[in-house]
């Protein structure tokens, strides 16, 4: 099949895709509940909380003890939910899902939204760049961190069948819908474009970004190879080396800071397996501040252009 | 259901157990885990119905979560002598390569532990998770859970307690460790906690308070909780105790929170509690 078929017919928060694969995973398993702390609406937990009234559980602005009543109810055998913002489902609660959750090995699945810089107006309070770091550190813990609407749904319903913690990172903005009709496997990475000349890994929002940066670069002749890293832990190793193997050159894209994100699991294996160059797609260093998604992007080095320019560092 | 005089029997054993575990890995937490040692024998030989045969979801059975983690040696105890494990396992208490950590872990599967703690205001949390799962899963079992008194300066613990009359957990019955000691002196003096009672009720829980070190009103407190129980609200037990009840140069103060008796110390402790089980 070829990349082509990548397109964007419309756009869709990956959010939206959250609310519905909660849904869709309800709807299959009767011991799925839903946890919420005052956002239901801003995560779409209120289809959930529409169609499950008794199983939907409204915490309040009280996420330290949301996790720990997820951890008591996974103890008792049912799969929780647990959905607020990023920054407050990761950095306000870590220690909480470190003792609760991870070391105690709950099948707690900690659904956070609103991530990165993307969550735009509300600012730097609100936009974690950490958490991917924050969790991928978790002995046990899976991360994930979809990059459309249809493959943020199809992992919330695959997280359910997973057992253990999970993290599942997505995000607030309309954004392009491309991957509907791509397969969803935990820690399989997804290859979209095959090429010779550059491996680019993205996660997350900036998977089109890096799209859209392949296909400018292969009017200029530069025949890149795209592979979307949606599970950043357990990271799918193979995928990354045998592509790293052909091209001997690596961009790696994320919404998030370049200190312990997807790129330091990259460069973790490769420095170990096959040493090459490396470029990081990510913010450096630095808090977010107010403006619109897009103008995030650019400001902060995480646009289209700033994809191609890493890509043309390595050829 | 066993009769005063027989739960106070196992209370010393249980009381011997912990001086000889902390006393073994020279460090641990002795001064709360004696405070405790009559509520859990009760809890354990007497009102929780609960099945040695562990399974981690409990299906009808009460469930005790331990938030103060710290107080090891007693639930160790406890579990052992009720059959959870061998009771010889307490030598291997802070081992390298034990399922007996400093603090609590399911991590390594010990039967009877359901959750990690040690890092303390986050047990209660979980407590109330089990209880609503259980309300749930139209499951009879109570949810028991203890927490220190200086634990209650977490702010976790108060959205807990919050959330629990939020969601009327009725099937839910809280202790708190009231032994007015913690780590740097008394609690009053390091973050006082004020007119307790006052602060629960107007939470909204039922408050009983108690003697936790005498196993008579320990026993009866706790008929008369079960009696509060599925009336719309959560139940607290306010235990009055002493850190380090029943070896008398470890009461009074905050000094044996967390330290180990040195041989001689220990001598003279275990001269103070009867050996009624064995010793392991």
């Amino acid at each position: 099949m070829s990349w082509d078929r990548f397109q964007s017919l419309e756009k869709k928060a990956t959010r939206n895709g959250f609310g519905d694969g909660l849904l869709d995973a309800a709807r299959a398993n009767p011991e799925i509940v839903a946890l919420c702390a005052d956002l239901a609406g801003s995560l779409k937990m209120d289809l959930f909380e529409k169609e499950f009234p008794q199983r939907f559980i409204q915490c309040g602005i009280s996420e330290a003890n949301m996790i720990g009543m997820a951890a008591g109810l996974a103890t008792v055998g049912k799969i929780p939910y647990t959905g607020t913002f990023a920054n407050f489902s990761t950095g306000r609660v870590y220690d909480q899902i470190r003792q609760s959750v991870a070391y105690s090995n709950k099948n707690v699945k900690i659904c956070a939204s609103h991530a990165g810089l993307t969550l735009g107006e509300d600012g730097a309070t609100h936009q974690i760049l950490e958490d991917l770091g924050l969790m991928k550190m978790l002995p046990g813990m899976t991360v994930i961190n979809p990059a459309d609407y249809a493959q943020t749904r199809a992992a919330a319903a695959a997280i359910g069948r997973f057992e253990g913690p999970v993290y599942l990172r997505f995000g607030r903005p309309d954004w392009p819908v491309f991957l509907s009709n791509e397969e969803f496997v935990v820690g399989k990475a997804l290859t979209l474009k095959e090429g010779k000349d550059v491996s680019i890994f993205a996660t997350g929002h900036l998977l089109w970004n890096a799209l859209e940066a392949v296909r400018l670069l292969e009017k200029e002749g530069i025949d890149c190879e795209l592979i979307n890293i949606h599970t950043i832990k357990p990271l799918d190793v193979d995928a990354i080396l045998k592509s790293a193997s052909k091209t001997k050159r690596v961009v790696s894209c994320e919404e998030h800071q370049r200190n312990g994100g997807l790129g330091d699991s990259i460069a973790q294996v490769l420095v170990q397996h096959m040493p090459c160059r490396q470029e990081y797609v990510a913010v450096n260093d630095s808090f977010g501040e107010s403006g619109k998604p897009m103008e995030l992007m650019e400001k902060y080095g995480l646009g289209i252009q700033h994809i191609v320019a890493a890509v043309k560092k390595l050829v | 259901m066993k009769s005063v005089a027989e739960l106070q029997s196992i209370a010393s054993q249980v009381r011997r157990d912990i001086v000889r575990q902390v006393w073994m890995a020279k460090s641990g937490h002795p001064g709360g885990s004696l405070g405790c040692a009559d509520y859990l024998t009760a809890l354990y030989f007497h009102q929780m119905n609960h099945r040695p045969d562990f399974s981690m979801k409990g299906e009808g059975e009460d469930l005790f979560f331990l938030s103060n983690g710290h107080i090891s040696p007693v639930f160790y105890s406890v579990l052992a002598r009720s059959g959870y494990f061998p009771v010889a396992e307490l030598k291997s208490f802070r081992e390298i390569n034990s399922r007996l950590q400093g603090h609590p872990t399911t991590h390594e599967h010990l039967p009877g532990v359901r959750v990690a703690s040690g890092s303390l205001g986050q047990g209660l949390s979980v407590a109330l998770g089990a209880a609503l799962g259980k309300k749930m899963n139209a499951d009879p079992g109570i949810i028991y859970a203890l927490t220190g008194d200086g634990e209650l300066q977490e702010g976790q613990i108060w959205e807990a307690i919050l959330a629990a009359a939020h969601y009327k957990l009725d099937n839910l019955i809280v202790a708190v460790d009231y032994n007015g000691q913690q780590i740097d002196g008394p609690t009053n003096k390091v973050m006082s906690l004020g007119d307790l009672k006052a602060k629960w009720i107007a939470f909204g829980w039922d408050v009983l308070e108690l003697d936790g070190n005498n196993m008579q009103t320990v026993v009866d407190m706790l008929a008369t909780a079960s009696s509060k129980l599925h009336q719309s609200k959560p139940i607290v037990l306010l235990m009055k105790t002493q850190m380090g009840a029943g070896v008398d140069f470890m009461m009074g103060s905050h000094k044996w929170h967390g330290i180990a008796p040195n041989d001689e110390q220990c001598a003279a402790a275990l001269n103070q509690l009867e050996e009624t089980l064995g010793d392991y």
